[in-house]
């Protein structure tokens, strides 16, 4: 009896020992070939899960199930117009086929070194055959907004490169390549693209120069650009005020012309409009300037015989004396 | 059974209860360890021998115990970010931003003008798929930098170094976060892109000097023709003035003129009216009149006979001043 109630725990554990070495879990990230003696058995299995083996004689071989990073190491390359470059590229792969994959590279680590080698290698291939801007630009219709302000008059600034097939272009010529190259390992790739693309250290000189140079011609026009229109704004200023003065002095004579004229022709209406007036605006003008003209500075000297002094001598006065001058 | 062995077996084995305790302590650390907490903030998915089984919502949960369930809790209603090409202290998120001496070739980019400029932005996402974030690529969130880099770069290359700078940023924001969301989509990466920003843009440090020095050429130009303006405005409205003060004062004069040719006009008219009608007493009497104002005025005075003028020329004048003869 006491040995009975014993049995009862012994049971549970070699029950659970005897199913953790027939089974096997297939996480979601996996998939499983089972070897037996190092020799694949059966299909792969890609269903995550719990799983049966034959205990000690298969073997459980785990291959990642999910997409895996390739960070390609940065490399010095030269474009088709021989400029130096310092490409990353990245890709993103699977083990597709994990049969072939097993068989072919058994491991990451030379799945790996076969990508460094294909992916290297087109990634060479496809930027020596381009020139650079192909590979730094996408779309060919693009045309870049300009701050008119900044780039007008001043050649090739504001302005993008023209290119014929572009940078993803260039990045599917490498997939295509390459992909179709690592199929034969079991590798799917998903896609290659460039990372960075840098100038080399020459070349990047050459490049800060020129944006230095062409930052100094846009100084430089908007410098000269001030000075120009500042001196426009004199010129109008000097002209202005010719022209404010002259009209101003113009107009001034014309109203004095003007009002003399008026002044002028109302005299002559009413001095000339017979001859009767006209005697008598003479007249009475030269009494008016005998009174100006006369003063206690002069002599007069005066006959018997003027007008004024004529009763002196005869005091009949003939009706035809009446005519002075 | 010898004897022997039934002394070594203790009395609670021999009784049983040493199976009870065992049964018990399992069952209890297989209560304690079947709930789980989801936050409210996240979503948690459950495996049953490493096999998806479903996802569950915020709450307390239960899970099969020793291993048959396996959960994972993701926050996927947290905004998270990521920085590229600097890195703001503080951050929870592993992936935010990359070791501090990679950051300067992180944010240096090739333009469309083949010049060059240094552009740091930020992407903001969501975990929007579990299971794919999970199963689907392996470290989903560094896959998500690379092409993050590689879209702003795509990006940049395809706009003149001016347009990054400055009138272009908020294209490029949005062709990038359109890029990019098409490349998550593609990978499968169970990310969901809210947006892209552009941070600090700059060209770079050996060249920003003459950047700024066409800044200051732009303000220098402004400056030179505020000054023109000031000098015009000082002058032209003062001169404007002056001329018509000048206009308005020959008008003046106008009027005065006029006005007294119209005065004097209208005094010769009404002279002449009267004198029209007795011509020869209004002749004489206006002469004498003129010249009873006229002659006390004068210096000497003398008369003589119309038959004594011959001794004219002997008469001496005792004064020297200029005379004025009148007959």
């Amino acid at each position: 009896m006491k040995f009975q109630i014993l049995l009862i725990p012994i049971v549970i554990i070699l029950s659970v020992i005897s199913f953790s070495v027939c089974s096997y879990v297939v996480e979601e990230t996996d998939q499983v070939i089972i070897t037996q003696f190092g020799k694949p058995v059966g299909k792969p299995v890609t269903e995550a899960g719990l799983h049966f083996k034959v205990p000690f004689i298969q073997e459980v071989n785990r291959i990642e199930k999910r997409f895996l990073p390739w960070d390609g190491p940065s490399n010095e390359m030269s474009t088709k117009d021989k400029t130096y470059l310092i490409i990353d590229t990245f890709a993103r792969w699977r083990i597709s086929d994990p049969m072939q994959y097993f068989l072919r590279l058994r491991d990451e680590r030379s799945a790996i070194s076969r990508l460094n080698d294909i992916l290297g290698s087109e990634t060479r291939n496809a930027v020596a055959k381009h020139e650079l801007i192909e590979i730094v630009r996408t779309s060919k219709d693009r045309v870049a907004k300009t701050d008119q302000d900044l780039v007008k008059g001043i050649e090739n600034v504001g302005a993008l490169y023209p290119i014929k097939i572009g940078r993803e272009k260039v990045e599917q010529q490498i997939f295509e390549k390459a992909a179709e190259k690592l199929s034969g390992f079991g590798i799917e790739l998903l896609d290659v693209r460039f990372k960075r693309i840098n100038y080399n250290e020459t070349v990047r000189r050459r490049i800060y120069e020129r944006m230095v140079s062409e930052r100094e011609q846009i100084a430089s026009r908007f410098r000269s650009e001030g000075a120009g229109e500042a001196a426009k704004i004199m010129g109008k200023k000097e002209r202005d005020l010719q022209e404010i003065e002259s009209e101003s002095y113009k107009s001034v004579q014309e109203i004095y012309g003007g009002a003399d004229a008026k002044a002028s022709a109302i005299y002559a209406e009413a001095y000339d409009q017979n001859p009767q007036a006209s005697e008598f605006y003479t007249f009475l003008k030269t009494l008016e300037t005998y009174r100006e003209v006369l003063g206690n500075d002069m002599s007069l000297i005066l006959t018997t015989d003027s007008p004024l002094f004529r009763l002196l001598k005869s005091p009949v006065i003939s009706s035809d004396s009446n005519n002075s001058d | 059974m010898s004897k022997e062995i039934e002394i070594n077996i203790p009395d609670f084995i021999r009784n049983g209860l040493i199976v009870w305790l065992v049964v018990v302590i399992l069952v209890l650390a297989g209560v304690v360890t079947s709930f789980y907490t989801v936050q409210a903030e996240s979503q948690g998915v459950v495996l049953r021998f490493g096999k998806y089984l479903k996802t569950v919502e915020p709450g307390l949960r239960f899970k099969m115990p020793f291993g048959v369930d396996e959960v994972y809790v993701l926050p996927v209603r947290r905004q998270l970010k990521q920085e590229y090409g600097f890195g703001s202290t503080g951050a929870t998120n592993p992936s935010q931003f990359t070791e501090r001496r990679s950051r300067d070739r992180e944010k240096s980019m090739m333009t469309g003008d083949l010049n060059a400029a240094e552009v740091e932005w930020i992407v903001q996402y969501r975990i929007s798929d579990p299971r794919l974030y999970l199963f689907n690529v392996l470290d989903p969130e560094g896959t998500l930098r690379y092409v993050s880099e590689s879209v702003m770069r795509t990006v940049v290359g395809d706009r003149t170094v001016d347009e990054v700078i400055t009138i272009g940023r908020q294209e490029i924001e949005e062709e990038a976060r359109n890029r990019l969301e098409v490349l998550v989509k593609k990978y499968e990466l169970g990310i969901g892109i809210d947006q892209i920003q552009l941070q600090n843009v700059n060209p770079p440090p050996p060249v920003q000097a003459s950047f700024n020095e066409v800044n200051q050429a732009q303000q220098e130009r402004e400056r030179m023709i505020n000054e023109a303006n000031g000098e015009y405005n000082k002058e032209v409205p003062r001169s404007r003035g002056v001329a018509d003060q000048k206009i308005q004062a020959a008008e003046g004069y106008a009027l005065k003129r006029v006005n007294e040719a119209l005065g004097d006009v209208a005094r010769f008219e009404a002279q002449f009216t009267e004198f029209k009608k007795a011509p020869n007493v209004t002749r004489t009497r206006l002469y004498l009149e003129t010249l009873k104002e006229v002659v006390p005025q004068m210096g000497e005075k003398i008369i003589i006979d119309e038959d004594a003028s011959q001794v004219l020329p002997l008469l001496q004048l005792n004064s020297q001043k200029d005379g004025g003869f009148s007959r």
